[in-house]
């Protein structure tokens, strides 16, 4: 602290001490990447010099390798695209029913009677444990896998959508009502804007759940599917090909949160 | 139209909130309520409004709104309850949206209470970019969008620097000495009631009751600073006022 030790002026005067400032994070993009370099290379070279066995861990220009390997056989986009396939369909049937029973647990007391403590009862329990039940039920085919993905979205989502509709400022709805707008308009412009901040926050963890899930849903019967790769390679011990595939399930998080973050700077505009 | 309310008097579990209040309110009137905090003067504007309803009495309309008023009873609101979604023009069509009202009709309302209201070149801005004055501006523009025959105003300047509060007055007075609206304007400020009241109830503290009703006869725009004659009516009120603000002061809230 440079102030603190300046000299005190002719009539004994100094200047206040500085103890403001801090505690604001702000965004320092290049930070984030020179870790993520750093580590990579750290972890390269530390395989190169054979401190890291390639047993214990492969190389990442082994992964690396293995990925391309994928690539060359065009094996990449048949696993790639049966694992969007059943993302996309399972996340999406899952998130809009989640919406659409967290607005009725939000707007009716009935439904909030019934079906809230059914919510907590059966979120958490691990999907994962319902498979064989999903098996039976949906076939081994895709309809299990959606089910275990469209299961898990649902519940963050109904959580998440009727919390938002409880923190709606009632100020605003009656204001709705002092206006005469029909129950219809006050749901669709008041209360459904109000609660997406929340609703959207929901869709980040929803969105990681599923894929999480696409493990677990493609650990049976799933000939492609990037959690098929992974857990043959696992089973297989090739580790180079379990951590290239493991690289794919990152990026496949990385962009999710890209796009919801894009969505949210286009939706949520009228916040600060 | 005018407003009557007879004999209102209402409990919240057990706690008599308001008893027996009996009051007129005529066309072109302003009537302003006074009263400590806690004494129920924002329970009685729900009221007026239909928002809640009194355990005992009426509250009557007399006479039909006049011709075009889509919302006859209409409120402003403290907080100033803007969308924060939606823009200054949104705000203002979404009170015109459910009545039925669209495209260039509903441009041309909505220019019109700009204008009226000197908000014309913040049609797009988000309320967030607008300081509290323009905001409650806003809610005044909305208001005026709807045509009503009665502006339930609830504390509109409670939440503003005091300057700006001055110059929303001074527009307030504009507008009325325009349009002779009627208006009941709840406030806990002697100084506001005095500008802007033709007639000031004075309630007292919980459960409250009219102590007084204070009429001033002068015409609004004719109100100025520091008037001997408004400033003795404010005094009058405040020694009505001051035993039952400092009792409302040391009561316990849930008592």
């Amino acid at each position: 602290m440079p102030e603190a030790g300046r000299k005190p002026g002719p009539s004994g005067a100094r200047p206040v001490p500085f103890r403001g400032g801090g505690f604001r994070p702000t965004s320092k993009a290049t930070v984030s990447a020179i870790v993520f370099v750093i580590l990579i290379a750290l972890w390269e070279a530390g395989s190169q010099t054979g401190v890291i066995s390639d047993l214990v861990l492969p190389a990442p220009s082994l992964a690396f390798a293995a990925f391309m390997q994928l690539v060359e056989s065009g094996l990449l986009w048949k696993h790639l695209g049966a694992s969007l396939q059943r993302l996309i369909v399972g996340w999406t049937s899952g998130t809009v029913l989640g919406v659409i029973v967290g607005l009725m647990i939000g707007l009716f007391s009935v439904a909030r009677a019934g079906l809230s403590p059914l919510v907590s009862a059966i979120f958490p329990i691990p999907k994962i444990a319902l498979l064989p039940l999903f098996i039976i039920w949906f076939g081994i085919g895709e309809g299990s896998k959606v089910a275990t993905i469209l299961f898990g979205t649902f519940f963050p989502t109904v959580i998440a959508t009727y919390g938002g509709v409880d923190n709606v400022d009632r100020g605003l709805i009656r204001m709705g009502q002092s206006f005469n707008l029909s129950w219809a308009s006050i749901v669709r412009k008041i209360i459904f804007p109000g609660a997406l901040p929340a609703i959207l926050s929901g869709f980040r963890i929803s969105a990681s759940i599923a894929i999480i899930l696409l493990v677990a849903a493609e650990m049976i019967g799933a000939e492609f599917g990037v959690g098929a790769y992974i857990l043959l390679a696992g089973s297989l011990m090739a580790t180079d090909q379990l951590i290239a595939g493991v690289a794919m399930l990152s990026v496949m998080g990385l962009t999710v949160a890209w796009i919801i973050g894009k969505a949210e700077a286009y939706l949520l505009r009228w916040r600060a | 139209m005018d407003l009557r309310l007879s004999g209102i008097s209402h409990t919240y579990d057990d706690v008599a909130v308001l008893r027996d209040i009996t009051l007129d309110v005529g066309r072109g009137e302003i009537v302003c309520v006074v009263g400590p905090s806690g004494c129920g003067k924002s329970t009685l504007l729900r009221f007026i409004g239909g928002l809640e309803r009194p355990a005992a009495g009426d509250v009557m309309l007399v006479g039909d709104p006049p011709a075009g008023s889509l919302n006859p009873l209409t409120y402003i609101f403290q907080d100033f309850a803007l969308l924060p979604w939606r823009t200054v023009e949104g705000n203002i069509s979404l009170v015109l949206e459910d009545h039925g009202m669209a495209g260039a009709e509903r441009d041309g309302v909505i220019a019109d209470v700009l204008a009226r209201t000197k908000l014309s070149d913040f049609r797009r801005a988000f309320p967030r970019q607008l300081s509290g004055g323009m905001k409650q501006r806003v809610a005044i523009a909305r208001a005026l969008a709807v045509r009503p025959a009665i502006m339930l105003m609830d504390e509109p300047l409670s939440a503003l620097d005091s300057q700006t509060r001055e110059l929303l007055m001074d527009d307030l007075v504009g507008l009325w000495t325009r349009e002779r609206f009627t208006a009941v304007y709840v406030t806990h400020n002697l100084q506001e009631a005095v500008r802007l009241g033709h007639k000031i109830v004075v309630l007292s503290r919980r459960p409250g009751t009219i102590r007084e009703i204070v009429a001033i006869d002068r015409d609004l725009s004719d109100r100025n600073f520091a008037d001997p004659d408004l400033e003795e009516k404010q005094t009058h009120l405040w020694t009505l006022m001051r035993e039952e603000a400092q009792a409302a002061d040391r009561e316990l809230i849930d008592a």
